[in-house]
């Protein structure tokens, strides 16, 4: 092993790639204000459009000038959501639609309008994790303001089928909003083919720096900020700009197109080596998400029997650095809502391990993984109370 | 999230990847308990299961199963050595403060997780003592007064819960706990939750 950990948890976060990494160190000498009309704000200035374009070109919007930088997916949600809420506020349509397994800044963002009284939709998911569509059907009329679907699920890696979430929508006459966090960058993401309105990006899950992220708005859709001050960002993200993490962002960006189909091949493969191994050397296990639409990077898979914190633990002390959706490990008694709402039940939920692959991500490390994790799953089966071929069959 | 600040001790790491006493369906097949006692449930993630060899009120071998995290298994493990050789008294009345200690300490948000092997061993030795016509014998003996006002205790509450009490609601309405002048109220909700979550 050339590292000390095995690194499996690329959806949760991603290291800095180098050749981000050396553009930010020159970068940290670009002191200037881009706001600032002399030559060496105008010299910042043009380095941040010139990654605006390139963050752009990623997501297939044809003009740069319809994305803002946020401080990440966080906030380029929450902007969306406090934009509906001030239109829905005036009168008129009051009725969002969402699904059960967002990301909790979605999940809770739309909660704080229901709070607020709007009518919130969190549309059930099929057993692999893409929303009922003839739920949809049944929800959307004239009074929906926005529809906001995850592109791709961070746990499970279910991709949804947005441009067809997004045509219903508008015949309806509705805002649409997806948070393609997870998407971009591991699959072909266009905006102008998806024809949403909205579109949340991070640049952390791509190789760039944290703290740094962008929202699409397409043209003419309302846009109100979040936070105010200067006209920064036409008015929609006040705030002096982050030269540091947007000229980050623009190669992490730059290189993500360039190399999408290449991820894609590496990713894939060696996820299905890891299914692969998994499911040749372990008995009754459950893997999670859609087969058909899947992020390639990501598996998730139930180990029924044995418990989520202790196979993470095992495995973080072999250096395998992995995610569960046990309750033990997010210090709540309920398991990842994700895994819930695709109707694991907690049985299963509570033994699931999210296993995210990167672009750094190795053979001798997948093969490693695949010596080491069937072990620990016997070992925690054996003392287990649970019968795990009892459990096995639980999903619905 | 706090769950994630791992400050395991070595202690912890070594009696959770190698459990003391620890049920091994391979080995302990003709392993005969005077006495087994269940408790969690897999719906809230963790589960503990306690088997006894007792004789003449000394323990005198013990094994467990468990499908829990780390710290249920450190704890149990350290536990299960504890009462190795123990009066079946004095093992009733070990606390989770002492296993942790002993364990050079867990994460705040964990020491929930290490309660469970100590409920388990408690049932176990209930059911001992029901099958010697003993039943209740140690209760009430270290319990905490919570409800000043009522003179109610932590087993007067764990009680409740054993015979269907799920909110505080139900709770009252089986001990009054709370009813006077009501200062109680936070340490025995926080009491109840454990105690559902154990018995649930």
């Amino acid at each position: 092993m050339t590292s000390r950990y095995i690194y499996l948890d690329y959806n949760a976060t991603t290291p800095l790639r180098a050749e981000v990494r050396d553009l930010m160190v020159k970068a940290l000498d670009i002191y200037s204000n881009a706001s600032s009309m002399h030559e060496l704000g105008r010299t910042a200035h043009a380095e941040i459009e010139s990654a605006r374009a390139n963050v752009a070109a990623l997501i297939g919007a044809k003009n740069p000038s319809n994305l803002y930088f946020t401080s990440g997916g966080s906030e380029s949600n929450n902007t969306v959501f406090n934009t509906m809420f001030l239109i829905g506020r005036a009168g008129g349509r009051r009725k969002i639609i969402t699904t059960s397994i967002e990301h909790p800044c979605v999940l809770n963002a739309a909660a704080h309008l229901r709070d607020e009284g709007f009518q919130v939709v969190f549309l059930n998911v099929d057993g692999r994790g893409r929303v009922d569509m003839d739920q949809y059907r049944r929800e959307l009329g004239p009074d929906v303001l926005l529809v906001s679907v995850m592109a791709a699920n961070n746990e499970i890696g279910t991709i949804e089928d947005i441009r067809e979430i997004a045509r219903l929508a508008k015949e309806a006459g509705a805002f649409v909003h997806t948070d393609a966090t997870q998407a971009v960058g591991k699959i072909p993401v266009s905006v102008d083919d998806w024809a949403v309105d909205y579109c949340t990006l991070s640049c952390h899950k791509i190789y760039g720096p944290k703290g740094i992220g962008a929202l699409y708005v397409r043209s003419k859709a309302p846009i109100e900020p979040l936070i105010r001050g200067g006209h920064q960002e036409e008015g929609v993200r006040a705030g002096t700009y982050n030269n540091l993490g947007i000229i980050g962002f623009g190669e992490a960006a730059r290189l993500a197109s360039l190399e999408l189909s290449e991820y894609a091949a590496h990713t894939g493969a060696l996820r299905n080596l890891l299914r692969d191994l998994i499911v040749e050397r372990i008995p009754s296990v459950r893997i999670n998400g859609d087969p058909d639409n899947l992020l390639p990077n990501t598996l998730n898979v139930s180990f029924p029997g044995a418990e989520g914190e202790s196979i993470l633990l095992s495995m973080d002390l072999e250096g395998i650095e992995v995610s569960t959706g046990s309750a033990c490990a997010s210090g709540s008694l309920d398991p990842s809502h994700v895994l819930m709402a695709i109707g694991l039940g907690p049985e299963l939920a509570h033994g699931s391990i999210r296993f995210s692959l990167g672009k750094f991500t190795t053979e001798d490390e997948i093969r490693y993984v695949g010596e080491k994790l069937p072990p620990i799953i016997a070992r925690l089966r054996k003392m287990s109370t649970v019968p795990f071929e009892e459990v096995a069959g639980t999903a619905r | 999230m706090d769950a994630f600040q791992w400050l395991y001790s070595d202690i912890v790491k070594d009696h959770f990847t190698n459990p003391r006493n620890v049920f091994d369906p391979d080995k302990d097949g003709g392993f005969k308990a005077d006495a087994e006692g269940m408790v969690g449930n897999i719906k809230c993630g963790d589960q503990m299961m306690f088997m006894l060899k007792i004789e003449g009120d000394i323990i005198e071998d013990v094994r467990w199963k468990t499908y829990g995290c780390a710290s249920a298994i450190a704890s149990t493990s350290m536990l299960s050595e504890t009462i190795k050789g123990m009066n079946i008294r004095d093992a009733y009345h070990i606390k989770p403060a002492d296993i942790a200690n002993k364990l050079g300490g867990l994460p705040e948000n964990k020491i929930h997780c290490s309660v469970l092997g100590d409920k388990a061993l408690r049932a176990a030795i209930d059911v001992y003592l029901e099958r010697e016509g003993r039943a209740g014998e140690f209760k009430g003996e270290d319990a905490q007064i919570i409800c000043k006002c009522l003179n109610i205790s932590d087993k007067d509450i764990e009680e409740a819960v054993k015979q269907g009490a799920r909110d505080w609601h139900s709770l009252q309405e089986a001990t009054k706990i709370g009813t006077v002048c009501g200062s109680c109220k936070p340490k025995a909700e926080e009491l109840l939750h454990e105690f559902v979550h154990i018995y649930s």
